[in-house]
């Protein structure tokens, strides 16, 4: 056993990071924020670079990695905000001609009734007619909902463990970007004459923020590797947990800035939030949770 | 990233598996929590059957995968921890080993391992406790021996101690950090009294340990004389890094044992009780798989680093939480000292402020990790 990144996947977390640096650097997040629109050339790009081929079988035109390369991939996807219907567009390699390239853009209506991107979408999986707009919390993922969509799954619904996954990788690498914001500015800001990092109660907010991100990453990973979905139900609780709270912490670490337009922190918390309803919801996996507590035998 | 084991190790797994149930049903019964000298001949007895059976030196020298493994195996199995030889096994011993002589590594090791001689920790004083360093207790060098007086306090099983590790000044005039020294002092020399306390839970787990004038032979020296504080630093190490590890497996057996008894009553149907017990598991294994990242980071036998302080300020808030809501699923007889887990959730009381508070972890978080910058 040994629980630690390869250096094959060092390298591919960094590829990841160094491409999305390149294209979608915080100039591009905020003028992303003032023109919304899914940036074509970009998916085509993440599609040459094989985000969303990674797990396709070579035979298949794919990379050939495996769900711990993925959640890599995704976790750095949730670290630099990168908009769009990234999961369900990896989901669809393989099944839906062009989406393992980037040519297609695929989106997917969630169990309770939600579709991110559908008005961008070249496919959708799942019925969305008669879906309406709404005015989306999160100004970079456009929402909209089904006729039918009571904003809850049927209690018997199982969703896909594999896009409760990816949803917590990106919520891992949105809360470690969360982390990395309140210790900058802590570091940067002054008040009374020394960087507010200086101060206790500044620096257990961030404390608790690492922590938080510590245990989601073990949980995340583990999950990666175990593929079982009780360990992913139990990823995507403890990823949404340090997603939300930790751009919360965030925010306060902030001060007034937090709580203006042109700081980052609120356009972490709301991507944070739209996630949490994705793919079945919290509530889902802690009944998942709840139900292998019970039937785990001689565990 | 890989979380299988190695058919050697699943090898280990088997053979110790096989080993916990014949020696498990030959326990004896345990003694009363009450009775110390008791527990203690009990705890080592235990730890003398591990000796015999070689599985004595797992927190040691073992790769760190096999003490997982034995970890998991024996809480699974319901066996004993590590008790009165919590200090000796897992940071007075380790320490020894990284800082000691081939002398003292031959005269302290082996008891240890073999069952025979407990350790207590004489860290915190009546005014150093956060502060550590701020500690008092005098010593002072006369011919081959040191001389110590001054007085410990919360001394966990100081009453059946052979052994204390102890932290002396022996140089008032220094720094604070500088003139810190690391003892290893014999608990049956003239001069010590001990005075237990009565802890919330009722019992007299720690105690008062007052110094009037103790000798205690200089070759009794860990590490240099006023380069105690490096030496504090790698106990601690040891105790906030790897001591805690073994309970998680042990929080995921209550914790199924509280679904079974929620779903045996009916509360089982209440989604809010149900879903805290979901978020509990969430919790213990995401605990557990940072364990086994800890585990596999660090080489074997090395010295824990300050990631430690993640895993204990995490797990000590969760292990509170876990008996909170077993009150909850006991309903009134949360109020009753005989029923199951009511003692723990006392004891789990504990856990935020014994080996570091939280407040304290936080702090060493943020600036060891973070990098923020100290305070004034
Ligand atoms: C069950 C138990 C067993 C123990 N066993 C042992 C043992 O065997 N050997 C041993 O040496 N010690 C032992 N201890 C002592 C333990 O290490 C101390 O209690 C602990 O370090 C806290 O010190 P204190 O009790 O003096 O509290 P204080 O330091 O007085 O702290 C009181 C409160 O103030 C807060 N505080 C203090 N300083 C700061 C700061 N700088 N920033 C923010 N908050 C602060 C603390 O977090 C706490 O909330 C044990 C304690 C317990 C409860």
């Amino acid at each position: 056993m040994r629980f630690r990144l390869t250096d094959d996947q060092r390298a591919l977390r960094q590829g990841v990071r160094d491409l999305l640096a390149r294209r979608f650097d915080r100039d591009a997040l905020r003028a992303a924020v003032e023109r919304p629109g899914l940036d074509r050339a970009l998916w085509r790009e993440l599609g040459a670079a094989g985000f969303f081929a990674l797990r396709l079988p070579e035979a298949a035109g794919g990379v050939g990695l495996g769900l711990p390369e993925a959640v890599l991939a995704f976790e750095e996807a949730g670290r630099a905000l990168l908009p769009g219907p990234l999961a369900a567009t990896h989901l669809a390699a393989g099944r839906v001609p062009g989406a393992a390239e980037g040519e297609t853009v695929v989106t997917a209506v969630d169990p309770g009734g939600l579709v991110e991107w559908l008005a961008e979408a070249d496919v959708v999986e799942g019925d969305a007619t008669g879906a309406v707009s709404l005015r989306s919390v999160d100004p970079l993922t456009p929402l909209h909902r089904t006729a039918g969509g009571s904003g809850q799954p049927a209690a018997d619904h199982v969703a896909d463990p594999v896009a409760v996954l990816l949803t917590a990788a990106e919520q891992l690498g949105t809360a470690t970007r969360a982390c990395e914001l309140a210790v900058q500015h802590a570091r940067a800001r002054e008040q009374f004459g020394q960087p507010i990092g200086a101060f206790q109660a500044v620096k257990h907010l961030c404390a608790e923020l690492l922590v938080r991100v510590e245990v989601a990453r073990a949980a995340v990973y583990a999950a990666a590797v175990t593929a079982d979905p009780g360990d992913i139900a139990a990823a995507r609780l403890l990823a949404d947990e340090a997603a939300v709270r930790g751009a919360r912490d965030c925010l306060q670490v902030h001060g007034g800035m937090g709580f203006t337009w042109e700081a980052d922190v609120h356009l972490l918390l709301k991507r944070a939030w739209v996630r949490t309803r994705r793919a079945g919801g919290g509530t889902e996996s802690e009944e998942l949770l709840a139900r292998e507590l019970l039937t785990a035998a001689g565990r | 990233m890989d979380l299988s084991y190695s058919p050697e190790e699943e090898d280990f797994r088997a053979r110790l598996r096989d080993w916990l149930g014949k020696a498990l049903p030959a326990l004896p019964p345990k003694p009363s929590p009450d009775d110390w000298p008791g527990r203690r001949a009990w705890d080592l007895g235990w730890q003398r059957m591990l000796y015999d059976a070689g599985y004595a030196h797992v927190h040691w020298d073992a790769e760190p995968t096999t003490r997982l493994i034995f970890l998991e195996e024996t809480e699974k199995a319901g066996a004993p921890y590590v008790g009165a030889n919590f200090v000796g096994l897992l940071h007075a011993g380790p320490t020894i080993a990284a800082e000691g002589t081939d002398a003292q590594r031959a005269r302290w090791l082996e008891p240890i391992l073999r069952g025979e001689e407990v350790w207590c920790q004489g860290f915190s004083e009546p005014d150093a406790g956060s502060d550590l360093a701020a500690l008092r207790t005098r010593a002072w060098r006369d011919g081959d021996d040191y001389v110590v007086s001054g007085s410990k306090i919360w001394t966990s099983h100081a009453e059946v101690a052979d052994w204390c590790e102890l932290l002396v000044r022996t140089d008032p005039t220094a720094a604070k950090h500088r003139g810190i020294t690391w003892l290893a002092m014999p608990m049956d020399a003239p001069g010590i009294t001990v005075r237990p306390l009565r802890t919330l839970a009722g019992s007299a787990e720690f105690a008062e340990v007052f110094l009037d004038e103790v000798r205690v032979p200089a070759a009794h020296r860990v590490g240099e004389e006023n380069d105690g504080w490096r030496v504090t630093m790698v106990t601690l190490s040891f105790e906030r890094g790897t001591a805690f590890v073994g309970e998680v497996v042990a929080c995921r057996r209550v914790l199924g044992e509280l679904a079974r008894a929620a779903h045996a009553d009916g509360r089982w149907d209440d989604p809010v009780l149900r879903r805290r017990l979901a978020l509990l598991e969430a919790e213990f294994r995401a605990l557990w798989r940072l364990t086994q990242w800890n585990v596999s980071e660090a080489s074997a036998g090395g010295v824990p680093g300050v990631g430690g302080s993640i895993f204990k300020l995490r797990y000590s808030h969760a292990r509170q939480e876990l008996y909170d809501t077993a009150a909850d699923v006991l309903g009134d007889a949360a109020l009753d000292l005989d029923r199951p887990w009511v003692l723990d959730r006392l004891s789990s009381l504990s856990y935020t402020i014994a080996a570091g508070t939280s407040q304290i972890q936080r702090t060493i978080v943020a600036e060891r990790i973070l990098g923020l910058p100290k305070g004034r």
